[in-house]
């Protein structure tokens, strides 16, 4: 959609972000003997109104990057700067404020909500969290308001969410994270534990939440194709880096780095008639982030690697396609026509 | 140091029963009418419903439906895995001519594993964590030959050799939690191959990995047909992935087939309203942004109460009232007997309306276009 580009002040930004788990070993006395460096200098802004997208595989940091800016988990380096302050270094009652301008939906709709209490208990838990709403009835009325917008009926106020099939429990959870009229919501694979015809039902109230209450959004998804429904801009991370960033439309044309490619390539087309032409597999696994390669991260797997990639590490840089990326090597227009990349170019 | 057999032909098959006076022409499973049930505290759960398919050598059959479809309990059924007292199995499995359906347990056995194999959705809990991946798998060859554990592990290395599993003599001897998600599932497909089955199921073989890891494992899969000529059933809810697969596709809802056909028709020209569900349902790489997607309304049924009449009525946007009553059979479409649709539309509207959906109007529009009305709702 035309939201307006990174606008002069954007609402989040995030600069150099670290966050390393310790490995230990020992039961008495525990000695540190590494760390997954899960997520190792990342650096981007969201724009007002905007919808990031951050895809990669598993194990590539993108929910931990989530966390570090919700602050559910301390960073070990680096700035996330949300509407002018720096949430890593905030405590008490002012991070609480900022919390309450930034919300989270989660994967499982099934783990995520209290079984033990009803939905509108569940709804209403920001408002007692923040001291909002404070009269009975006022609060009803508000929760009530807010199943209203996310399609689900009123009169289940008191209903349980075992009750739900998984589809009204996430639009359950996007009632919860919408309640304190957040800035930024950032939804964590919302849709990847929900059968097909159920996912599009979803996507289509996040879109339309987004449009009725001018949400910022970061949208974490594994799937290439809902990300590209999604999303305004997209940030393709690998073992805890970001290899390639753009707007939506250059970054699935003519995506620059060969892994952004060979992710494309690997999606299964719903069409025989086009399936498979010229499918370029990536060898191998994701290396341990305990342990990355050398140079640019990639190179072990990467089809065009030679040896400066795992001697330099490449930096983001735009190369005057729309994207910004980093690659000392990027992949070409014939390339990708070779792998099977349909381009709309 | 390691010499790896290409392909497995090297033994005879294990049994010794099996007539070769299987016509040319039979397919290699053919379902007939199989109906499960589970009787539960809250009900029966009618979680097949009278379902026939067929199977041929070679040949791959996926199988598409949302979770309850009762596309998992089918192919257990194959297999006999959902034997258990009180559930219900009727109809019939002829596998080669032999009613699986009828066998006893034991005969069963002989078949499991060795002439039918199945791989699994989640690699590490199908996997024994407290076992080395090659006793496992020395294991899956022992259970139906009769070798010396010299020689099965032999056949372990050389069979993880044959999925693709680098230095298979020293990864033989490391365990499950060693092994990344796309390793585990080659391991498991190592042990599904463990006897040369003739029918490989695949239930969500790909649905825990990842894309990149999902592609390799999707053309393994390819491959060892190619080499092995085994005939596989896949089982999935990702229409990619049938696309890429599927020679035939059928399409489950709340316990039925509801569409069957061959993979190009199922996509280019479908007639159910749940598969145009499906099929409006997901985002594609190449289809238009700005769109809203199409989602199908409400959510699949119980199992236990099942909607009247065609299952589908109460979320089919172009239901009419009597279709709350009739329940439609699985019948051939107009003009092609391969392709077979259960809806009670008529076959000329239904034509007329996939045109409009595929045109990009939504279901409404269809329905105006094509002068369809009422709803069930």
């Amino acid at each position: 959609m035309s939201s307006p580009d990174a606008t002069p002040e954007p609402l989040l930004e995030v600069r150099d972000l670290v966050k390393h788990f310790p490995i230990s070993r020992g039961i008495v006395i525990q000695r540190r003997i590494g760390a997954v460096r899960a997520v190792d200098g990342v650096s981007f802004d969201v724009g007002r109104g905007e919808t990031l997208g951050i895809v990669g595989e598993t194990g590539c940091g993108k929910s931990t990057t989530a966390r570090l800016i919700m602050r559910l988990l301390d960073a070990t380096g680096g700035q996330v700067r949300f509407d002018g302050q720096d949430v890593a270094r905030l405590k008490g009652a002012r991070l609480k404020a900022v919390r309450r301008e930034m919300q989270m939906i989660f994967q499982d709709p099934y783990s995520s909500l209290n079984p033990r209490k009803t939905v509108g208990s569940i709804v209403a838990e920001p408002f007692a969290i923040h001291g909002l709403e404070q009269g009975s009835g006022e609060r009803k009325r508000a929760v009530q308001a807010l199943m209203e917008t996310v399609g689900l009926n009123p009169e289940h106020y008191n209903r349980y969410p075992h009750e739900f099939s998984g589809g009204q429990r996430q639009r359950i959870g996007v009632a919860r994270a919408l309640a304190l009229k957040p800035k930024l919501l950032i939804a964590d694979e919302p849709v990847s534990a929900l059968d097909v015809s159920i996912q599009a039902q979803v996507l289509n109230l996040l879109r339309d939440m987004q449009r009725r209450f001018g949400l910022t959004l970061i949208f974490i998804a594994h799937d290439l194709s809902v990300v590209r429904h999604m999303c305004d801009r997209v940030a393709v991370m690998y073992l805890g880096k970001i290899v390639e960033i753009g707007p939506n439309e250059a970054l699935y044309d003519f995506p620059r780095h060969p892994y952004t490619g060979a992710l494309l390539s690997a999606v299964p087309v719903a069409d025989p008639a086009v399936a498979k032409a010229g499918r370029r597999l990536l060898s191998g696994d994701v290396p341990s982030p305990a342990n990355p390669p050398s140079g640019c991260r990639f190179h072990t797997r990467c089809p065009k690697a030679q040896e400066r990639c795992s001697e330099v590490e490449p930096l983001l840089e735009d190369k005057g396609t729309g994207t910004s990326v980093a690659c000392h090597y990027p992949l070409t227009e014939e390339e990708l026509a070779a792998m099977g990349v349909r381009s709309s170019r | 140091m390691r010499s790896l057999t290409r392909g497995c032909a090297t033994r005879e098959p294990a049994g010794g029963w099996i007539e070769d006076t299987v016509s040319a022409s039979e397919p290699l499973l053919r379902v007939e009418e199989l109906r499960v049930e589970f009787p539960t505290e809250d009900g029966v759960v009618h979680a097949v419903d009278g379902i026939s398919y067929e199977v041929a050598s070679g040949r791959t059959l996926g199988i598409v439906g949302e979770s309850g479809s009762g596309k998992t309990v089918s192919s257990m059924t194959t297999l006999g895995l959902t034997r258990s007292e009180g559930a219900r199995v009727s109809g019939r499995i002829l596998f080669e001519g032999r009613d699986l359906v009828a066998l006893s347990d034991a005969e069963l056995r002989e078949i499991r594993g060795n002439e039918i194999a199945m791989i699994f959705q989640d690699p590490l809990s199908s996997l024994h964590p407290f076992f080395k991946v090659g006793w496992q798998l020395i294991e899956a060859v022992r259970a139906h030959q009769n070798v010396s554990k010299a020689v099965a592990r032999a056949r372990a290395i050389e069979l993880l050799g044959l999925v693709g599993i680098p230095d298979p003599d020293r990864r033989v001897d490391e365990f499950p939690h060693e092994f990344s998600g796309g390793m585990r599932q080659r391991a498991m497909i190592a042990m599904a191959l463990a006897n040369d089955p003739k029918l490989l199921i695949a239930d969500e073989p790909t649905t825990a990995l990842d894309v990149t890891v999902q592609a390799q494992i999707l053309a393994l899969l390819e491959r060892l047909q190619r080499e092995l000529g085994m005939a596989i059933v896949i089982i999935t809810h990702d229409l990619g992935v049938v696309a890429e697969m599927a020679d035939e596709i059928a399409v489950m809802y709340a316990g039925r087939i509801v569409e069957s056909a061959s993979a190009e028709l199922i996509f280019a020209g479908p007639e159910h309203p749940y598969t145009w569900g499906l099929l409006k349902s997901i985002p594609t790489l190449d289809g238009p942004r700005e769109e809203d997607l199409v989602p199908i309304p409400g959510s699949p049924p119980s199992l236990i109460n099942p909607p009247s009449g065609c299952h589908f009525h109460p979320r089919c946007p172009y239901a009419q009232p009597d279709h709350a009553r009739i329940d439609p059979k699985l019948q051939p479409v107009a003009g092609d007997a391969s392709h077979q649709a259960a809806c009670l539309l008529e076959s000329d509207v239904r034509r007329r309306l996939w045109a409009e959906l595929r045109a990009g109007r939504g279901p409404e529009e269809a329905k105006a276009a094509v002068g369809v009305t009422g709803a069930a709702q």
